[in-house]
This record gives structure tokens, C-alpha cells and sequence, in this order.
């Protein structure tokens, strides 16, 4: 499992080079997603690497979010719903039958678009994954919540309530709760669905410079409306159109010299 | 013209106020009449012996006003019947919510709904005719009417409530608690445990009490099938006389006015105080778990 330790922030990181030669984490080949008869991803190829942050760009409706959560299974709560092609987690087919999805999604944390704590305390939040995963030992618990919530730049604005309800939180501060819960049971990789679409600057920032410091030992993959978001946080960039990858590169070059008239056009702000 | 106005919008208040104030005014009449009514017993006998007193010879010769049975067999009928409906209507609720396919669910649910529908006076028949027997037969036992016949003819009652409620509080609980949960690599079961059923808890404890609250005061059914023994139990298949059972069945040959009577309107008291410490307890459960704070941006 990765060790992940907390840090200051501010910490200087030179994270745009793109490294190609990181080892291939997913590996997603040929993926069509289907919700009933419509056609929501077709024929999607894309490698994710490790400690690569790899961005997911696109407008409205393209099917980010369905792709994203194809990658922790996660549409497989809805019933209508159905797969083709594959996904390779380190190489084995995460759509094989023989494959445990409860063992696959504890190895992949996920905070989603908008935040969605548990009604509980924000220490029983972020204890219950590692609960569920069968840890234990209550001091163990109790350091590994903190340095999650520390982490992701919440410990110091909840130190004092930890036994609180989560909810009583503001809306930025449940989203760094609900990153700190995913964070907790060390995935190896990280989804995040937009994490900042509630968050104000200062702790957009914050979540930002935590992107920085996990991709030190996570894969992560953010789906962004955001595009100086994406440019300042990730690697590589994938652009969507209408359910389809229309086209994916360094982060630096999609910005500065995309080769289609498409992706520049909507990271221009020309259409989206 | 505005004057006349003022008039209008004082007129409407006035009337609002009164309509208002008309179900109160009869829950007071209601009250001062029943402890007008029950109160002079204990001139016959004190407030300890009339509660704790054992034995109920309303027309012996010299009559005996111990209600003490009565309360532990309503008390008994109570807790017994909760002990089945609550589980089975909560489980019941988690299978059509969470387990069942949707179209199983669209079919389960109204058919249990439906048996809210049913008058108590047929559950009564229903323990009667075939329960009662049954359960001789079953456990060889001297009576069918008896506490557990009962309490399972009154849980029938409040699971149909406690069922359909909790199902429309486990089914409000929003999706994206459930993902977050499943992501985080927690199985169905411990979603369902851990983080449904504990948002949901204060719309199923609100099903509870109005499920229970259902049987707790019923009378026909207790009439019918609870054996009417006013004996304190020793066992669940023993007969009893839960308190709504008695008023109910001595009422018509208590003459007007005489100690008997006001000893019925005394156990009405008891019971009223029963079922109104039960509402408030059920208040304070329901309010203790309601959450606090929501999930805004
Ligand atoms: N549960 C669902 N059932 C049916 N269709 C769905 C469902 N979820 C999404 N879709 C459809 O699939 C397409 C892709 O949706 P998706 O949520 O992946 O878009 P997105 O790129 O994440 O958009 P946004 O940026 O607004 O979040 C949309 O056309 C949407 O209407
Ligand atoms: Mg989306």
C-alpha cells in the first residue's frame, strides 16, 4: 500500500513533465457504455500511469462522469445499464466475472461531484472505510483519521468538533470530509468528479496543492469544468465530445497547441 | 373601506382560532369527564391498592377494584406485539426497498398497505376463528385466546404502517449516501446497516410509534382474542384482560354511577396516561434522531 504523509503546504513541485515511461496503471480498451438503448461512451482507448494526475475535459453531458465511474464499477448500481470492451487494472479485466467488486472499490477512492458526507460525526465519516475494510484497532483508526483529514487541508478547521456532525459543515468543508474519507483507506487510485464544484478558491487551492502532493502515490484521475484547473493540475488532459475521446495528450500541449480544431475551440471557450 | 376590511381579516382569525380551538376544547371536556368520573372510586379504595391491587371481583360481594392484572396484560400485549411487528416491519420495508427488484417492491408494498385496511374487527375474527385453534392444536394448550394470539393480531395491525413508513424513509435516503458508501468498498449489507438505516432512523421511529400507536388503545381486537382472564400472566399462551378489553366488555352491566363504574372510568384514566407517557417518549426518541444540519452547498 502507498504511504502517503502529510505535509505543509506551499511545498514547490514540478509537475508538468510528462512521464510516459511511468508504468501503466488502467488500461481502458475500447469502451462502449450503454444506459438502456442509449449509447453514453463509445469506443473508448485511454492508459492511465502511475503518480500521473490525468484530467477529463469536455462539455456537459459528454459522459465524464459515466466514464469515471466505469472505472470503479460504480455503474453497475444502475440496472438499465451495460459495458463493453474492457478495463485493465494492473492488467487484470475489472469486468471479469471472477473479480471482486467490493475488493476492487476499496482500491479505488472516489469523491464525487457534489459532497456527500454520511449523517454521522466527521471522525466516524472517515473511520468508516477503514471500519468496513475490517480495521480495528481504535488508536490505528484514530491516526490514520487524522492524518487524512490533515491531508486534505480540513484538521485544523475541525479539530475541535471531530465528534460533530458532518453535516453541520459548510459545503467546502464536507467535500475536504468526503476527500479525506476516500483518502483514508489509501486507494491506489483516486476519482474525483469535479471535487472543487463547490469549494471557493482558498480551498480549491488547498485541494489543489493536495492533488500535487498524492500524485506522489496515487493515480488520479479529475474530471474538471474547469480549464486553468486542469492545466495547473494535471499531466495529461482528455478531451470528450458526445460520449466519444476526441483527443488526449500532455497537459501542455492540449493547452498550447492542440491538434484538433475541436479541443481548441472548447479550451478557448469557443463552444461547450 | 379599509375599515371594513380590518373587519373581514379580523372576522376570519376569529373563526380560524375557533375551529382551531374546537379539538382542544374537546380533548379538556374529554379529560375533565373522565377523571369526573373515575376519580370517586378511590373514596372505595386507595390510589396504591386500586394499581397494584391484584385482584379484579368488580361484583364479588365484597368487590375487589386491583387493576394490576389489567395494566400488565395491556402492558404485556403491548410489548409482545411490538417485539414481532417492529423487526418484521422493518425488514420488511429494507426487502422492498433495498433488496427487491423494483417491480417485486411496486408489488409487495401495496399489498401490505392493504392490510391496514382490513377493519380490527375482522383481524378479531381472524384470531378467533382460525388462530386460536391453531395454536391449540399447535402447542397444546388449554386456550388459543390468549397474549401471544393478541399481540399477533394487534402487531398485524401496526405492520402494515410501520412497514410503508419505513420504507418511505429508507427509500428518501438520497442515492449518493449509498455510492459513497459502496465506493469506499463497503458490501450491500453493511451499506444498508451502516449508512442507510441510520440516516433513515427517524422517519422508521416515527413509523414505529404511529404503527404501534395503532394497537396500543385497540379494544376489539383484545376484546376478541386476548381470553379475557383477569389474571397476571405466567406465560404467553395465558388468557388475559389488557385494560381497553375490560371497560369495554363491563361498560354495558356496571350500573350508572356505582362503584363499578367509576372503577371502569378509573382504569380509562390509567390507560390514558399509558398511551399519553407512550406518545411523549415516542416524541423524544423521534426527535433525538432526527439529524441535525443538512447536506447544502
Ligand atoms: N442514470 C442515467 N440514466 C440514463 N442516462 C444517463 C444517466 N446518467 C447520465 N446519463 C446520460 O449520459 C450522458 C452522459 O452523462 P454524464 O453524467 O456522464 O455527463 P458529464 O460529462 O459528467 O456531464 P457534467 O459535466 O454535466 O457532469 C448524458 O447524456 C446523460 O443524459
Ligand atoms: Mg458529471
Amino acid at each position: 500500500m502507498p504511504k502517503v504523509q502529510a505535509t505543509s503546504s506551499g511545498e514547490s513541485v514540478t509537475y508538468k513533465e510528462i512521464c510516459v515511461d511511468k508504468p501503466v496503471k488502467i488500461e481502458v480498451k475500447h469502451l462502449n457504455f450503454y444506459y438502456g438503448k442509449v449509447q453514453a461512451l463509445q469506443d473508448n482507448s485511454l492508459d492511465f500511469h502511475i503518480n500521473e494526475v490525468s484530467a477529463l475535459i469536455g462539455p456537459s453531458g459528454c459522459g465524464k462522469s459515466t466514464f469515471l465511474r466505469c472505472l470503479n464499477r460504480m455503474n453497475d448500481l444502475i440496472s438499465i445499464s451495460r459495458v463493453e470492451g474492457n478495463i485493465l487494472l494492473d492488467g487484470l479485466d475489472i469486468y471479469d466475472p471472477s473479480v471482486d467488486v467490493v475488493m476492487l472499490r476499496s482500491r479505488i477512492g472516489m469523491v464525487f461531484q457534489k459532497p456527500n458526507p454520511f449523517p454521522k460525526t466527521i471522525f466516524e465519516n472517515v473511520a468508516y472505510g477503514l471500519r468496513v475494510n475490517g480495521f480495528k484497532n481504535k488508536t490505528f483508526i484514530e491516526q490514520r483519521v487524522e492524518e487524512s483529514l490533515k491531508l486534505s487541508a480540513i484538521w485544523d478547521e475541525v479539530k475541535d468538533r471531530i465528534h460533530k456532525s458532518a453535516l453541520e459543515l459548510s459545503g467546502g468543508q464536507q467535500q475536504r470530509v468526503c476527500i479525506a474519507r476516500a483518502l483514508a483507506v489509501e486507494p491506489e487510485i483516486l476519482l474525483m468528479d469535479e471535487p472543487c464544484s463547490a469549494l471557493d478558491p482558498i480551498a480549491t487551492q488547498k485541494i489543489e496543492e493536495l492533488i500535487h502532493q498524492l500524485k506522489k502515490s496515487f493515480t488520479i484521475i479529475i474530471v474538471t469544468h474547469n480549464m486553468q484547473q486542469a492545466a495547473r493540475v494535471s499531466d495529461i488532459t482528455a478531451f470528450f465530445y458526445m460520449g466519444r475521446l476526441i483527443e488526449k495528450g500532455g497537459t501542455d500541449t492540449i493547452f498550447t497547441r492542440p491538434k484538433l480544431k475541436q479541443t481548441q475551440d472548447y479550451i478557448t471557450g469557443r463552444f461547450g | 373601506m379599509a375599515n371594513k376590511r380590518q373587519i373581514t381579516e379580523r372576522t376570519m382569525h376569529t373563526l380560524f382560532f375557533v375551529v382551531a380551538s374546537a379539538s382542544i376544547v374537546m380533548l379538556f371536556m374529554i379529560m375533565i369527564f373522565l377523571f369526573m368520573e373515575g376519580i370517586p372510586i378511590f373514596n372505595e379504595v386507595s390510589v396504591k391498592d386500586f394499581i397494584f391491587g391484584k385482584y379484579w371481583y368488580p361484583t364479588s360481594e365484597p368487590p375487589d377494584f386491583g387493576i394490576l392484572s389489567l395494566i400488565v396484560a395491556s402492558l404485556s400485549v403491548t410489548l409482545l406485539s411490538a417485539l414481532i411487528s417492529i423487526p418484521l416491519g422493518i425488514l420488511t420495508a429494507i426487502y422492498i426497498a433495498e433488496i427487491a427488484s423494483k417491480k417485486v417492491g411496486e408489488i409487495i408494498k401495496p399489498m401490505v398497505e392493504l392490510l391496514a385496511a382490513l377493519p380490527s374487527v375482522v383481524i378479531g375474527f381472524f384470531g378467533m376463528v382460525l388462530v386460536a385453534p391453531f395454536l391449540q392444536n399447535i402447542f397444546n394448550i388449554p386456550t388459543g385466546l390468549n397474549l401471544f394470539n393478541a399481540s399477533l393480531m394487534l402487531a398485524f395491525m401496526s405492520i402494515p404502517t410501520i412497514c410503508s413508513l419505513s420504507e418511505d424513509a429508507i427509500h428518501s435516503v438520497p442515492n449518493s449516501l449509498r455510492e459513497a458508501s459502496l465506493a469506499l468498498g463497503a458490501t450491500h449489507l453493511e451499506t444498508i446497516l451502516k449508512v442507510v438505516l441510520p440516516a433513515s432512523l427517524s422517519g422508521i421511529s416515527t413509523a414505529v410509534i404511529l404503527g404501534m400507536s395503532r394497537a396500543i388503545g385497540e379494544t376489539m381486537v383484545v376484546l376478541m382474542v386476548a381470553g379475557g382472564a383477569a389474571l397476571i400472566p405466567e406465560s404467553i399462551f395465558d388468557p388475559v384482560r389488557p385494560m381497553p378489553a375490560s371497560i369495554a366488555s363491563e361498560m354495558a352491566e356496571a350500573p350508572f354511577r356505582s362503584a363499578h363504574y367509576h372503577a371502569l372510568f378509573a382504569t380509562g384514566i390509567v390507560l390514558f396516561i399509558f398511551t399519553l407517557l407512550f406518545n411523549i417518549i415516542a416524541d423524544h426518541i423521534a426527535h433525538k434522531y432526527k439529524q441535525v444540519g443538512e447536506a447544502t452547498l
